[in-house]
């Protein structure tokens, strides 16, 4: 296990790993894109980044990767979902019925109501659990950019949160299992902090 | 809250930043990835990098400008200018913006909106619109056209009729040029921005016409805008975009502070 080392950017074509290869590279850490079960579980770490529809992650399960994802997380794997790639971690969106999530957290993602406009677009603020690891430093009212017209309940395990047509999970956190609703690789030195926090996991 | 966006728009020709404040006196301006790490470090939300050559010749020069701002930016990155098919975009997309806007080749094909949406996510892709009020109709805002290549041709179309098309489309965002405010410094066209912005449920980002920081506030007030593109207001008066943010949030619109 301790030989396991770098961070596999899991590229599922939704949207742009570079990104967040970019912002990991700039962090000091040894990280690839790769699409390959093999890589995957051979990494220290996975980030699984996303943007765009829910029903790409279908392909994870279609590809193997979404195998590959749930071995390396028994095995103790810091896990950190992106955006899409967060939203997965619960059960399921109504963005696609019938392709189920990876249902780490409980609930489902729905549509903001239509009190608010959609997409949520822009730099908004987070209310942090002063207990989370992945959120650590990170002072509430801090803020983080979102792109996303689904989002995901408040669940137990809802390290932090954020408002905009009523509270929904910024980020969730059990173990190592974690995901982020906002984007990191885009929200300034506040984003980067909570990247090195998620480097910083022991594998 | 989701705040009010001020992003910060490079001008680029050549591989460098130039000062758009007159289009044939083009001032040179400096290297584009320096600028565009001094913009995010103070305090800009965004960065837009527009090729306002867009020659096929200079494609190559753009790609590799593209790669260099966007190595060393963490803050959301945008480039638009000359992109006319998805292959253009995806050339784009490698080299690391996060969003592309188009404008002219959208206008002359609309699918073009749909097929980049598809590979790269609806909120990856801006229409920008270059708008000119009526001077014929009875509603000068409301029957506003659309202006293509640079603004100086006619599309035959109507602004609101092509916003809610882009949306309907899969655009993620309409970037709103006023071609009648554009260069003046007397302030946005906060009707026309306004209209457009309560005929879409995407954001909307105003551009052309600032010239003070009382003019943000304007536009993002009775213009009902979600963002503003500031590119020469940083060149007379306003310092940078905390400056301008702190401005801002005196009265009353909410931004991203400290930042």
């Amino acid at each position: 296990m301790s030989e396991r080392q770098g961070i596999a950017v899991i590229d599922y074509k939704a949207g742009n790993a570079t990104s967040v290869l970019k912002a990991l590279r700039a962090l000091g850490q040894s990280a690839e894109i790769t699409a390959d079960p093999a890589r995957i579980t051979a990494a220290g770490k996975l980030v699984l980044p996303g943007v765009g529809h829910f029903q790409a992650t279908g392909r994870l399960e279609a590809s193997g990767i979404a195998a590959a994802i749930r071995e390396s997380i028994a095995r103790g794997a810091p896990f950190l979902g992106i955006c899409v790639g967060m939203q997965w971690l619960f059960e399921g969106s109504a963005e696609a019925e019938g392709w189920p999530g990876l249902g780490a957290f409980p609930g489902r993602c729905e549509h903001f109501p239509s009190a608010v406009k959609a997409p949520h677009v822009g730099w908004n603020q987070v209310r942090v659990a002063p207990q989370s690891r992945l959120m650590r430093g990170v002072e509430s009212g801090s803020y983080f950019y979102y792109s996303h017209s689904f989002r995901g309940p408040v669940a137990p395990q809802t390290v932090a949160v954020t408002d905009y047509g009523g509270e929904f999970s910024a980020a969730v956190e059990r173990g190592n299992v974690m995901g982020v609703q906002f984007h990191p690789e885009k929200s300034g030195p506040a984003g980067l902090r909570v990247l090195q926090n998620f480097v910083e996991l022991a594998c | 809250m989701l705040t009010k966006r001020i992003i910060a728009c490079l001008d680029v020709k050549g591989g460098r930043a130039v000062k758009g404040v007159q289009f044939v006196d083009l001032v040179d301006a400096g290297d584009p990835a320096e600028l565009a790490w001094r913009h995010a470090n103070a305090g800009a939300d965004e960065i837009v990098l527009l090729d306002i050559a867009a020659t096929h010749e200079e494609r190559g020069t753009l790609i590799e400008t593209v790669r260099r701002t966007a190595k060393e930016l963490f803050i959301p990155f945008t480039v638009g200018g000359g992109i006319r098919s998805a292959g253009d975009a995806a050339a784009v997309f490698d080299a690391g913006a996060d969003k592309i806007s188009v404008n002219s080749a959208a206008v002359a094909e609309p699918a073009l909106i749909d097929e980049i949406g598809r590979s790269f996510g609806a909120q990856a892709v801006i229409v920008a619109i270059d708008a000119r009020r009526s001077t014929a109709g009875r509603d000068p805002v409301g029957e506003a056209e659309v202006f293509v290549r640079g603004g100086r041709v006619r599309a035959g179309r109507r602004v609101l009729d092509w916003a809610r098309e882009a949306e309907s489309r899969g655009a993620g965002e309409i970037l709103l040029t006023s071609m009648d405010a554009d260069g003046t410094r007397a302030g946005f066209d906060c009707e026309l921005t306004a209209r457009v912005s309560e005929a879409v449920q995407i954001p909307v980002i105003a551009s052309g016409g600032a010239g003070s920081a009382e003019h943000f506030i304007q536009v993002f007030q009775a213009g009902k805008a979600h963002a503003a593109l500031a590119a020469g207001i940083f060149h007379f008066g306003v310092a940078d975009a905390r400056a301008l943010k702190m401005e801002l949030e005196r009265s009353g619109v909410s931004v991203r502070l400290p930042c």
